[in-house]
C-alpha cells in the first residue's frame, strides 16, 4: 500500500500494442465479414420505405438487414412507448440512429454498400432545444403524451426559507453537452457456432454486455460468452453494450458467419452517448456575513432521443446538490426531457460534476454579491469534520470528510494570497492580460451500486504462480498492476508471478465491471479478502504439514515462506502449499459487497490568464487536493487525477457538442469537436491528502472521477474571476473567446 | 495494385485496392496492429508512423504513396534483443499511458519530435504533440516522459 510501482501492463502496450477489438486475429474470427451501419440523416422522421436491392447487388455483400428483419427479436416490454429499437423501423429520432446494417466481405465494401441502401423518410419537426421539448408541441413518443421522461417537481415548499434570507442570488446556467471520445471508438466482433455466441466487445462490463446481447436477441445468457479484449478508454460511455453491439451479435447469428465492426470517429461522435447536458437554475440565499441558509437547484436534463441513463444522471445531481456545504434548507428538482439528439448517458462523473458545477458557481455568485472572498464563504459553510458521518438534506450519508483542511491545503500549495496580490497588480495596471483564480470544493459519491459489489477468485498454482480472476474491468486504470500489488502485499508472491484475468464471462461467471469509481474499493477489496482467505487456508495446510499448531506458524511476506517459529531452516513455499491442497486447490472466491457508498472529496485551484481584449483564456496552473482515502499505488492514482483534470478543464474551456436548429450535429468530426490538446493544458500540481473510509478494509474511496468533478468549476470560476472586476458575474461553458469577449462587452456597456 | 513497402526492416509486398490507406496496409496487410485508428479526419494521431524517417499520420497516406518507402511502427522501435527504446522506457517509467490506444502513435510522434529537436522545452513538447490526442493522461505524464527521454538521450 502506497508504493510507487510502474505498470506491468506497459511493456506489451508499448511494443506490440494492445489487442483491441479490431486487432483480434482469433481463429474463430477467421474470414470474418465486416458490419457497416446505415444511419439516419434526419433528426426526426418517419420511415416510409427501405430498398436494399441496390446494396444487395454490390460485389462482396453478404447480407443487408433492416428494422423490417427484426421479427426474430423479442418485442419491447409491454406498455413501454419509449423503447429503443436495435434498428429503427418506423421512425428515427436522432441523426446517426442505426436504421440498417450491411455485412460485406471487405472492409471498404461496407461503406459502398451502405450508401446504396435507400431509406425513404418523411421528415417530422425536430425537437432540439430543451424549451421545445418541454413545450411538447412535437412529441418524440406520442403514445407517452409528453417529452418529459421523468421528473421530481418543485411544489414551492421552500419559499419561506428564501424569504428569510438577507441576500438571494438566482441564475440559470448551462452544463453543456460534451462527447466522451475514448480514443478507441466502439467496436465488436461476434461468432455464432454450436448454438452459442461469442462476442468480443469494447466494454467496461463484460457481464452487462452479455446480458444486453442475450436480452436483445432473446436467448439465454448462458448461450452468450462475452470477451473483453483491451479497451481503449470508456469514460462511462462503454457501460454494457449499445444497440450496435447487440446488432453485431445478431448479424453473426443471422448470417452464420463471424463478423466484426469498428465505428469511424464520425459515427462515434453521433452514435456513442454524450454526457452532461443540463440546464440548471439555482437560487442561493443567506446572510450578508457569508452564511448560506438556503439552496435550490432546478434542472432540466437533456436525455437525447431515448431514455438510457439520463434519469440516473439527474437523480445523482439532485442527491448531491448541496455538495460540501452545511446548508439548513436544500431542495432540488429535475425534469428529464427527450430531444431529437444523440442519447445522453454517463460521462466521467455522471451527475456529480453537474451538481458540483452548479453549487460552486452559486457559491461564487453569492460571494460576489456580498463582496466576500470566495475562500471565506466556503470556509464559513463547510460541513464541519465533527459532523461525520453526515446525512445531507438530500439523503446522502457522507462517510468521512475534511473539507476545510482540503481547501486550506490546496490554497497554501497554490499560494493563494500571492495570486490575489498579482491579480490586484494587473488590475491596477490595466494589464490587457488579466489573472483569474478559481476555487472549487467538492464531494462526490463513488462505488457505483456498491450493493452489487464485485468478485474476485484467487488461485495459487503448484508452481507458486497465482491467477487472479476479477469481475472488475480495466480500460486504462491499471488493474493488473494494482491487483498484483494487493496479492503481493499479503502473500509475498512476486508481482511477475501473478496474472490478472478479466472480461471473460465463461472464465468469470459473475462480475460487475468498472464505472462510478468502484474498482479498488469493491474489486480491490475482493482481491484483498481473497488473499486473506487463501492465507488462512495456507496456514492450516502448513500446520498439518509441519505438524505444528497454527498459532506457532509464522509467514514472512519478504520470502513468501511459512515456518514454525524458532525453526528458520524449514519453510514451505506457495507452490508446495498448493500441492498440499490437492484436488481442492488453494483458492478463494470472494464477492465483496457494501451497503453504503463512499464520498471522496477535495478542492481545486485553477489559475487562468484572460486576454480582456480578445477574450482568449489560457489555463496556466491547476492545483488540486483529491482525497479518496489511502492510495494503493500513487502512480495510478495520480494518473487518474491528471486525466480527470484535463477532461474537466476541457469542458470548462473548449468542448461542446452542438446541433443546428434542424438537429443536425455540427461537431461530428474531430476537426469540429474541440478535443483538448497538450498545448491547451499546463502540467498539474497535485497535493496529497488521505482520509480513510471505515466502509472497506482498505479504507479506500474511488479516485477515477475526482479530477473531472473538481476541475470544471474551478476553471470556470477562474475565468469569471479574471473579469469580475469589469462587472462580469457569469460566463457559460465552454468559456470560448467569443463568450468571454461578449461577457466583458456586455458588462462594460451595462447590458 | 502491387505495392512493396519495407516495414520495420522487412519488405512486404501486397496486392491492394488503389484506395487502401497505409494504416490498413499495416494492420490488415502486414498484420501489425499496434498502429491504431482513432479518427477519420487526420486529427488524433493514433496512426502516426515514420515514413522514410518522417512522422506521418498513416490514415492520410495511401499505401500506394508509400510504395518503395520505409515505414517504422512502434513494433519496430525496440532493439533486436527486445530492449526497449528510450522513449518506450520513459513512457513506462513516467506512466505516460493508460488505456494504451493513443500510445503507439504518441510514441512515434515523440520519437520524431526529439529527432527534430533533441532538447525541447516543456512548451515545445506540448506544441510538438498537438496533433496527437490522448483522453486518459491529460498529457501530463506524456510530456514528462518525452522530457525524460530527451534527458536520457543527452546523458547517453
Amino acid at each position: 500500500m502506497g508504493t510507487r510501482v510502474v505498470r506491468v501492463e506497459d511493456p506489451r502496450l508499448l511494443t506490440t500494442g494492445g489487442t483491441y477489438t479490431d486487432d483480434l486475429r482469433e481463429p474463430e474470427l477467421t474470414g470474418a465479414a465486416y458490419v457497416t451501419f446505415v444511419r439516419s440523416p434526419y433528426a426526426h422522421a418517419r420511415i416510409t420505405g427501405v430498398d436494399v436491392s441496390a446494396a444487395r447487388g454490390v460485389p462482396g455483400v453478404v447480407e443487408v438487414l433492416t428494422g423490417q428483419d427484426t421479427d426474430d427479436l423479442p418485442a419491447p416490454a409491454d406498455g413501454n412507448p419509449t423503447a429503443e429499437p436495435m434498428l429503427a423501423k418506423d421512425a428515427v429520432r436522432y441523426v446517426g440512429e442505426p436504421v440498417a446494417l450491411v455485412v460485406t466481405d471487405g472492409r471498404y465494401q461496407g461503406e459502398d454498400a451502405a450508401d446504396l441502401v435507400t431509406v425513404e423518410y418523411e421528415p417530422l419537426p425536430p425537437v432540439v432545444d430543451l424549451e421545445d421539448a418541454l413545450r411538447g408541441e412535437t412529441l418524440l413518443f406520442p403514445e407517452s403524451g409528453s417529452n418529459v421522461l421523468a421528473a421530481a417537481q418543485d411544489e414551492g415548499a421552500g419559499d419561506d426559507a428564501f424569504a428569510a434570507c438577507e441576500v438571494v442570488v438566482e441564475h440559470t446556467i448551462v452544463n453543456q453537452r460534451v462527447a466522451p471520445v475514448p480514443l478507441e471508438t466502439r467496436a465488436a466482433a461476434a461468432a455464432w457456432a454450436h448454438d452459442r455466441l461469442t462476442v468480443w466487445v469494447s466494454t467496461q462490463n463484460a457481464h452487462w454486455a452479455r446480458d444486453a446481447v442475450a436480452g436483445g436477441l432473446g436467448i439465454d445468457p448462458s448461450a452468450v460468452r462475452v470477451i473483453t479484449p483491451d479497451v481503449g478508454g470508456g469514460f462511462g460511455a462503454k457501460i454494457g453494450a449499445d444497440r450496435e453491439g447487440v446488432a453485431v451479435a445478431w448479424a453473426a447469428k443471422r448470417t452464420g458467419r463471424p463478423v466484426r465492426w469498428v465505428e469511424t470517429r464520425s459515427e462515434n461522435l453521433v452514435g456513442m452517448t454524450h454526457g452532461r447536458g443540463q440546464r440548471q437554475t439555482f437560487k442561493i440565499g443567506g446572510t450578508r456575513d457569508g452564511r448560506i441558509t438556503a439552496y435550490r437547484l432546478d434542472l432540466v436534463q437533456d436525455a437525447g432521443a431515448y431514455p438510457r441513463m439520463a434519469t440516473l444522471l439527474a437523480t445523482l445531481t439532485k442527491s448531491m446538490a448541496s455538495g460540501v456545504y452545511d446548508i439548513p434548507h436544500v431542495e432540488a428538482y429535475f425534469q428529464v426531457a427527450a430531444t431529437n439528439t444523440t442519447p445522453v448517458a454517463a460521462y466521467r462523473g455522471a451527475g456529480r460534476p453537474e451538481a458540483t458545477a452548479a453549487i460552486e458557481r452559486a457559491v461564487d455568485m453569492f460571494a460576489a454579491e456580498i463582496g466576500m472572498d470566495p475562500r471565506e464563504v466556503r470556509r464559513r459553510n463547510f460541513i464541519a469534520p465533527d459532523k461525520f458521518p453526515h446525512t445531507t438534506p438530500g439523503g446522502m450519508e457522507y462517510d468521512t470528510g475534511e473539507y476545510a483542511a482540503a481547501l486550506d491545503r490546496v490554497l497554501a500549495a497554490a499560494g493563494y494570497d500571492e495570486l490575489r496580490a498579482e491579480q490586484a497588480r494587473r488590475r491596477e495596471a490595466g494589464d490587457p492580460v488579466q489573472l483569474g483564480i478559481g476555487l472549487s470544493a467538492y464531494v462526490e459519491i463513488t462505488g457505483g451500486v456498491p450493493e452489487i459489489g464485485e468478485t474476485a477468485r484467487l488461485v495459487v498454482h503448484d508452481d507458486g504462480t497465482v491467477t487472479v480472476l476479477t469481475g472488475s474491468s480495466p480500460h486504462g486504470q491499471g488493474h493488473a498492476t494494482a491487483w498484483a500489488m494487493l496479492v503481493h502485499d499479503e502473500l509475498g508472491i512476486p508481482m511477475d508471478k501473478i496474472t490478472v484475468r478479466h472480461g471473460d464471462t465463461d472464465a468469470i461467471p459473475v462480475g460487475i465491471g468498472t464505472f462510478g469509481s468502484r474498482s479498488l474499493q469493491l474489486g480491490g477489496t475482493a482481491v484483498h479478502q481473497a488473499a486473506l482467505e487463501v492465507k488462512e487456508r495456507a496456514k492450516e495446510l502448513a500446520a498439518d504439514e509441519l505438524e505444528a499448531d497454527k498459532a506457532d506458524l509464522e509467514f514472512d511476506t519478504a520470502d513468501g515462506l511459512w515456518r514454525v517459529r524458532g525453526t528458520p531452516d524449514i519453510g514451505l513455499d506457495w507452490g508446495r502449499l498448493a500441492q498440499l491442497a490437492g484436488s481442492d486447490g488453494l483458492a478463494a472466491d470472494v464477492h465483496f459487497t457494501s451497503d453504503k457508498s463512499t464520498f471522496p472529496f477535495g478542492a481545486h485551484v485553477a489559475v487562468v490568464e484572460v486576454d480582456a481584449e480578445t477574450g482568449k483564456v489560457r489555463l496556466v496552473r491547476h492545483v488540486t487536493v483529491d482525497d479518496a482515502g489511502p492510495v494503493l499505488n500513487p502512480v495510478l492514482a495520480e494518473g487518474q487525477r491528471q486525466g480527470g483534470i484535463a477532461q474537466g478543464a476541457a469542458q470548462a474551456l473548449l468542448e461542446e457538442v452542438l446541433y443546428d436548429a434542424q438537429g443536425n450535429p455540427v461537431t461530428s468530426t474531430l476537426v469540429d469537436y474541440p478535443f483538448i490538446t497538450a498545448t491547451e493544458l499546463p502540467s498539474f500540481e497535485l497535493v496529497d491528502m488521505a482520509t480513510p473510509t471505515p466502509l472497506n478494509p482498505l479504507g479506500v474511496k474511488g479516485i477515477g472521477e475526482a479530477g473531472t468533478i473538481g476541475a470544471t468549476p474551478a476553471v470556470q470560476n477562474a475565468v469569471v474571476d479574471a473579469v469580475s472586476h469589469l462587472g462580469v458575474r457569469h460566463i457559460d461553458m465552454p468559456t470560448t473567446p467569443e463568450r468571454v469577449w461578449t461577457a466583458i462587452n456586455e458588462a462594460r456597456t451595462g447590458q | 495494385m502491387k505495392v512493396t513497402i519495407t516495414v520495420n526492416g522487412e519488405q512486404i509486398q501486397d496486392d491492394v485496392e488503389d484506395r487502401t490507406l497505409l494504416v490498413h496496409f499495416l494492420r490488415d496487410g502486414a498484420n501489425l496492429t499496434a498502429t491504431n485508428i482513432g479518427c477519420d479526419t487526420t486529427s488524433c494521431g493514433a496512426c502516426t508512423v515514420l515514413l522514410d524517417g518522417e512522422s506521418v499520420k498513416s490514415c492520410t497516406v495511401l499505401a500506394a504513396q508509400a510504395d518503395g518507402a520505409e515505414v517504422t511502427t512502434v513494433e519496430g522501435l525496440a532493439g533486436p534483443d527486445g530492449e526497449l527504446h528510450p522513449m518506450q522506457r520513459a513512457f513506462q517509467a513516467e506512466h505516460g499511458l493508460q488505456c494504451g490506444f493513443c500510445t503507439p502513435g504518441m510514441v512515434m510522434a515523440a520519437v520524431s519530435l526529439l529527432k527534430e529537436n533533441p532538447h525541447p522545452t516543456e512548451q515545445q513538447v506540448r506544441v510538438g504533440l498537438e496533433g496527437n490526442l490522448c483522453r486518459c493522461t491529460g498529457y501530463h505524464n506524456i510530456v514528462r516522459a518525452v522530457l525524460a527521454a530527451a534527458a536520457e538521450e543527452e546523458g547517453a
